[in-house]
């Protein structure tokens, strides 16, 4: 008697469970947080998908918009994984989410988020003011290589810049002096007024002074060129620009994925819906123009290829982080 | 003069009824987060931001920027009335502002406030109207010793603020600097002082620390003098909004003063907190009527004012021009900007002069509109103190709490927000000045972070800060002068009495 009371129970959960998994939709305000401060790249990344969302009616739930940049992003971690399961709070990001919890103590896990989708890789290049004699890739290198070295400034300490520039100077033996400041903008007008260097931002943070003739492009870190799209200064589109390879500095790619997170105890059936959302978003013609118009790579990845990719770079920096001695203890 | 033809253009875009409709709905919700301490221009403006994804690009900033100017207006109304200022822009206009209402000269102080902040806006757009493309090339100028530079001059032009004693306010200050530190270290990546509370890797908000120690800290002492405020038994007179804009004349010298301070801050980017703290410091240094400072001294109302404004106004030229965000809200809108399908930065200024001379245009229109709004709100705001303290008391300390939360929406910045009330209360008794703290903490470790990269462009010289440019080395010898003048001064002062005693002895 008990037996069957217990079994149709589990039966009847096991049907609820697969009723449920097929319509699980948020029925309340769903909380996006983005782990950077306005107007940063993870703060437009995040309101483009909040606006593509409502604009194409893909979710019925509101979505509200959160910044929580505080501590290079991890506030926003910490915020997004307190719950661990809460299908609500849907937190953007970079590789930061891994990167972050080797490099400090933070105050969350990288464990204790599921990965839900990267929407886009975004490149890095080197770029230089536009008066400066380092015409290509390879005389800047060897600038780097004499005396003292070269002045590079970046975004935050010990993030995706330092990191590039580290391995940059591990493969050619170029020195850099790493100036760290708050944003890629910052870092963006320094190089156009000329008191830095040199710095590795990315095509979007960058473009703004490039159009301008202020600053220039030497190479891109990407397996190859970039999309042409239109004409950025009179002379020169993004596709004119070398990869860093075919320039003669030996580093084959070197990419930051955006990246979409949910906590680490939601239902697979929630991480299902939230990347499906993704998938449609990623296919309309808004979210087209946004990857060219920040000169991304839109590359969709979720599943088991997301998380492939992540151990991949997760290897990579923390390969970075032992030789420079940033891992924390 | 292609700039004044630029303009019209501008003007014949922003003149429209619905654009004056936006203004109109921008402003007062402006007002309102604006007054509601915790909530400020930047939450509100993007809270709004969602709304203008589909509005053509020139409504949405008209939209986005009309609320910018009523969240400036209405954070100085919470730091006149209560004590509380509702923006870190606004912390100075306590200082002469809430002594003011005290005595029952809210309606005076409030109308002041407005009006300078007006007078301040229109000389930025002003500015920007004039000098649009050399603002750019001389805010490219500035690199990391520039900013450290501007930020000591802030520091220096601000000692021997208080009457009291220097010792006191370096205390104050050093406490300021050391509650700056708490959080990531943006330079090396580390964390400091945050005891493994994983909420404090953000640091501490300015703004919790700020409701603490004014609104929690009056609110005790208010206590402890039994439970009143004076300005209570104060009449309402429409006639006495008429009578303090009609002395506003006679405050020419700081109106014009600190219009230029604050033009250089918002400029540079220094930042409208950096431009109203240091207009304040020189108000009281060049003024006759210097011991009536912190005392209910209208000046001390004009003079924070004024920058403040001119400061938030001018900032928008380098977001537009540069795509550098001289103030939070600044930065909120940016993002929006690149949302909308524009490129922040030089070019902006060619591709689409439509929506840049849109934008100046509308803040003529805009801030006009705002300083009609907010003076037709005076009456109103000022009869807020007339409600007995026994009522609008544990509002206020609701109101608080409820600011301290939605910074950020942290537990631990409730029990923060305590702590730094019982501080500032003990500050009060003490007679520890609380300004110096608050200024150290919000400019603290921006100033920590240009001496730092300076050192790292220079490999430890500090002699970087005379040979980098011609700017720095003017910019740091005034902050030396203004650091040791009191120190100068002092020595003038006992030579002249020594000689004047030998004289008495002779």
């Amino acid at each position: 008697m008990f037996k069957t009371k217990l079994i149709a129970t589990m039966l009847a959960s096991a049907f609820c469970a697969a009723g449920a998994s097929a319509a699980w939709t948020p029925d309340k305000p769903v909380e996006f947080i983005v782990t950077s401060g306005a107007g940063g790249g993870t703060d437009i990344f995040t309101r483009t998908i909040q606006s593509i969302i409502v604009k194409n009616k893909l979710m019925d739930a509101p979505i509200v918009v959160v910044n929580k940049g505080g501590g290079a992003g991890s506030e926003g971690y910490v915020y997004g994984s307190a719950e661990q399961n809460n299908p609500y709070r849907v937190t953007f990001g970079t590789n930061n989410e891994y990167l972050l919890p080797l490099v400090a103590k933070m105050g969350y896990a990288s464990e204790g988020f599921t990965p839900v989708a990267a929407m886009a890789l975004d490149e890095f290049l080197i770029w230089v003011n536009s008066n400066s004699p380092h015409k290509d890739a390879k005389s800047f290198i060897e600038a780097a290589k004499k005396g003292d070295g070269l002045r590079m400034g970046g975004s935050q300490s010990k993030d995706t810049d330092q990191t590039l520039v580290s391995i940059i100077s591990e493969a050619t033996g170029a020195k850099f002096t790493y100036i760290p400041f708050k944003s890629g903008g910052e870092a963006a007008i320094q190089l156009a007024g000329a008191h830095i260097d040199s710095n590795v931002n990315n095509p979007n943070e960058n473009i703004g002074q490039w159009k301008a003739n202020m600053v220039r492009p030497l190479c891109v870190f990407s397996p190859k060129r970039m999309a042409a799209g239109p004409k950025v200064t009179k002379d020169m589109s993004w596709s004119d620009i070398p990869t860093c390879k075919e320039s003669g500095v030996p580093i084959e790619t070197y990419q930051m994925p955006r990246t979409i997170w949910l906590p680490a105890g939601v239902s697979p059936e929630v991480v299902t819906f939230y990347s499906n959302v993704m998938a449609k978003v990623q296919q309309t013609p808004d979210w087209k123009a946004y990857i060219e118009k920040t000169s991304q790579t839109g590359t969709f990845m979720a599943g088991d290829e997301l998380r492939k990719y992540i151990t991949q770079d997760t290897a990579r920096a923390y390969s970075v982080f032992k030789r420079e001695g940033w891992l924390a203890k | 003069m292609d700039n004044f033809s630029n303009l019209m253009d501008g003007f014949a875009i922003a003149f429209s009824f619905f654009h004056l409709a936006l203004m109109a709905v921008g402003v007062l919700l402006g007002i309102l987060v604006g007054v509601l301490p915790g909530l400020g221009a930047p939450n509100g403006v993007s809270l709004l931001l969602p709304l203008t994804f589909t509005m053509d690009p020139v409504s949405a900033i008209i939209l986005l920027t009309s609320m910018y100017w009523g969240a400036l207006f209405g954070g100085s109304t919470t730091s006149i009335l209560f004590n509380i200022p509702g923006e870190p822009s606004s912390v100075a206009t306590t200082f002469d502002g809430y002594p003011m209402a005290q005595q029952g000269h809210a309606t005076h102080a409030l109308t002041l406030a407005f009006m300078s902040a007006g007078f301040g806006a229109m000389f930025g757009v002003v500015v920007i109207t004039v000098l649009s493309g050399w603002v750019t090339q001389f805010a490219l100028k500035f690199s990391s010793p520039e900013y450290f530079a501007v930020f000591l001059l802030t520091f220096a032009s601000f000692i021997g603020m208080g009457s009291g004693s220097a010792f006191k306010a370096i205390v104050s200050m050093m406490l300021g600097f050391a509650f700056a530190t708490v959080g990531m270290d943006g330079i090396s990546g580390n964390m400091r002082l945050t005891f493994g509370f994983s909420e404090l890797v953000k640091g501490i908000s300015f703004l919790v620390a700020v409701i603490g120690l004014f609104g929690l800290g009056e609110l005790m002492q208010t206590m402890e003098e039994g439970l009143r405020f004076d300005g209570i038994h104060a009449r309402i007179r429409v006639r006495d909004v008429f009578k303090a804009v009609a002395s506003m004349p006679s405050h020419w010298m700081t109106l014009l003063r600190s219009s230029l301070i604050g033009c250089w801050m918002g400029i540079t980017p220094g930042g409208p907190t950096a431009a109203s703290f240091m207009s304040y410091g020189l108000a009281k240094r060049f003024s006759r009527r210097k011991e009536h400072f912190g005392k209910g001294e209208p000046a001390g109302v004009v003079a924070p004012e004024t920058a403040d404004h001119s400061a938030g106004t001018c900032a928008i030229l380098p977001m537009l021009a540069l795509g550098v965000p001289g103030s939070a809200t600044a930065a909120v809108m940016m993002g929006g900007l690149m949302i909308w399908g524009l490129t922040p930065g030089p070019m902006l200024f060619i591709e689409r002069p439509d929506f840049v001379w849109g934008t100046i245009a509308s803040m003529y229109l805009g801030n006009v509109m705002a300083v009609v709004l907010v003076l037709a709100t005076v009456p109103m705001f000022a009869a807020i103190l007339r409600i007995p303290f026994s009522i609008i008391g544990p509002m206020i300390v609701v109101v608080c709490f409820i600011g301290a939360y939605t910074i950020s929406g942290s537990r631990l910045d409730l029990w923060l927000a305590l702590p730094f009330g019982i501080l500032g209360y003990v500050f009060k008794k003490l007679g520890y000045p609380i300004a110096p703290m608050v200024l150290a903490m919000v400019l603290g470790d921006k100033a920590e972070d240009a001496f730092r990269q300076s050192m790292m462009m220079s490999k430890g010289s500090l002699a970087i800060f005379w040979n980098n440019s011609a700017l720095v080395a003017t910019i740091m010898s005034l902050a030396m002068l203004l650091l040791f003048w009191p120190m100068v001064s002092m020595i003038i002062r006992r030579l002249r009495g020594a000689e004047h005693g030998k004289r008495i002895s002779a």
